[in-house]
């Protein structure tokens, strides 16, 4: 006798490519490549565009696989958060091994490629900002420490430092302004975002500094860390990557963030509750301004002909 | 008669293979491109091999 059985199965969930993309984070890599970009391009040696174009794509494929990795070792607790709830894994789209097994992948693949497309070093870093991301601060640092932003921040700032190696073939002074620029702007940025994202954080066990100190203490990093980058951000203006257009733009956005970070510090959670964290949103969204200009302006000053007064 | 069941996931399957490929694709001409800027550029040598050997 034969049995024919018809079994009803549900494709819904199976991933299209824009799934497995997801899990590249495609607005981190966005970041990535724009601020390697500008570190490329403010290098004072001149780069072939193919060799440009191929080393900016590796180091792009290389930030992806390490959130890939990130999205794979994660994933308990984005299921939990409200914020990352939707992403490809804990959506049910995407099992984590396969996600495993692409930032694995992809992580090998770009920084061999980027070692013959540019250089050993840009290729090193690119290992080492990887293993940074996916080891030091997803697997150790993030679920240990509430510092584990500031250290984790590191990561995010090396994409311009491998731009201006790719370029260079060597590290300087410049590079590590850039990637001061970014690691000093991580935690008020994503402390910001703590304070308004209320109960995500500590749903999902991860302790943030308004979990561990409390918002009050928050708010007071938040001010202190953005005194110092500051400082930082507009000291740059009088190096060999500033200069009056930068200083411009650095003037305008510091002033504008110091004056956000003051506000944030200045009030309590009656109030935040009570606007609907209306002075933290607007802080986070002009942090995004503030980072994004700070770059502009860096590559405006590198391809601009001339060089003024004490910049020249 | 031929039975042609043809499934939305069909589409979406496709849609990814045909990314892969277009991927693919994309890889090789970019190595391509960077093999010849390679080998046109001013720096590059072929390997010597010395005599005797």
């Amino acid at each position: 006798m034969t049995d024919i059985s018809y079994q009803a199965q549900s494709y819904d969930n199976e991933a299209s490519l824009g799934d497995y993309f997801a899990l590249l984070k495609p607005r981190v890599m966005s970041l990535v490549v724009f601020t390697a970009l500008v570190g490329l391009l403010a290098a004072p040696v001149s780069v072939h565009p193919v060799i440009a174009f191929a080393s900016i794509l590796f180091v792009a494929i290389g930030a992806g696989a390490s959130g890939a990795l990130n999205m794979w070792w994660d994933a308990d607790i984005d299921a939990v958060m409200k914020r990352t709830a939707k992403r490809p894994i804990p959506a049910g789209k995407v099992t984590p091994d396969e996600a495993k097994v692409l930032g694995v992948a992809l992580s090998g693949m770009s920084v061999m490629m980027l070692a013959l497309s540019a250089n050993l070093l840009a290729a090193g870093l690119l290992a080492f900002t990887i293993f940074f991301y996916a080891v030091v601060y997803s697997m150790w640092l993030k679920r240990l420490t509430p510092q584990n932003i500031v250290i984790g921040g590191a990561a995010g700032a090396f994409p311009p430092v491998i731009g201006w190696v790719v370029a260079t073939g060597s590290m300087s002074v410049e590079a590590w302004l850039m990637f001061a620029l970014i690691f000093m702007w991580t935690p008020p940025h994503f402390w910001a975002l703590a304070l308004f994202m209320k109960s995500d954080y500590e749903d999902a066990g991860v302790p943030m500094l308004t979990v561990t100190h409390g918002r009050k203490a928050t708010r007071m990093h938040i001010l202190v860390y953005t005194v110092l980058l500051v400082g930082l951000a507009v000291g740059t203006a009088f190096t060999a990557i500033g200069g009056p257009v930068y200083l411009t733009v650095a003037i305008v956005l510091n002033a504008l963030f110091l004056k956000g970070a003051f506000d944030i510090w200045r009030r309590d959670e009656a109030a935040a509750e009570a606007d609907g964290y209306r002075v933290e949103k607007a802080f986070f969204k002009l942090s995004l301004l503030y980072l994004f200009l700070h770059f502009v302006a860096i590559l405006v000053e590198a391809m601009l002909p001339v060089s003024w007064g004490i910049w020249a | 008669m031929t039975i042609r069941a043809e499934h939305e996931i069909h589409q979406r399957r496709k849609g990814r293979n045909v990314g892969v490929g277009l991927m693919l694709a994309g890889f090789v001409v970019l190595i391509l491109a960077l093999t010849f800027v390679k080998i046109t550029g001013g720096d590059f040598e072929l390997p010597q091999i010395e005599e005797g050997q």
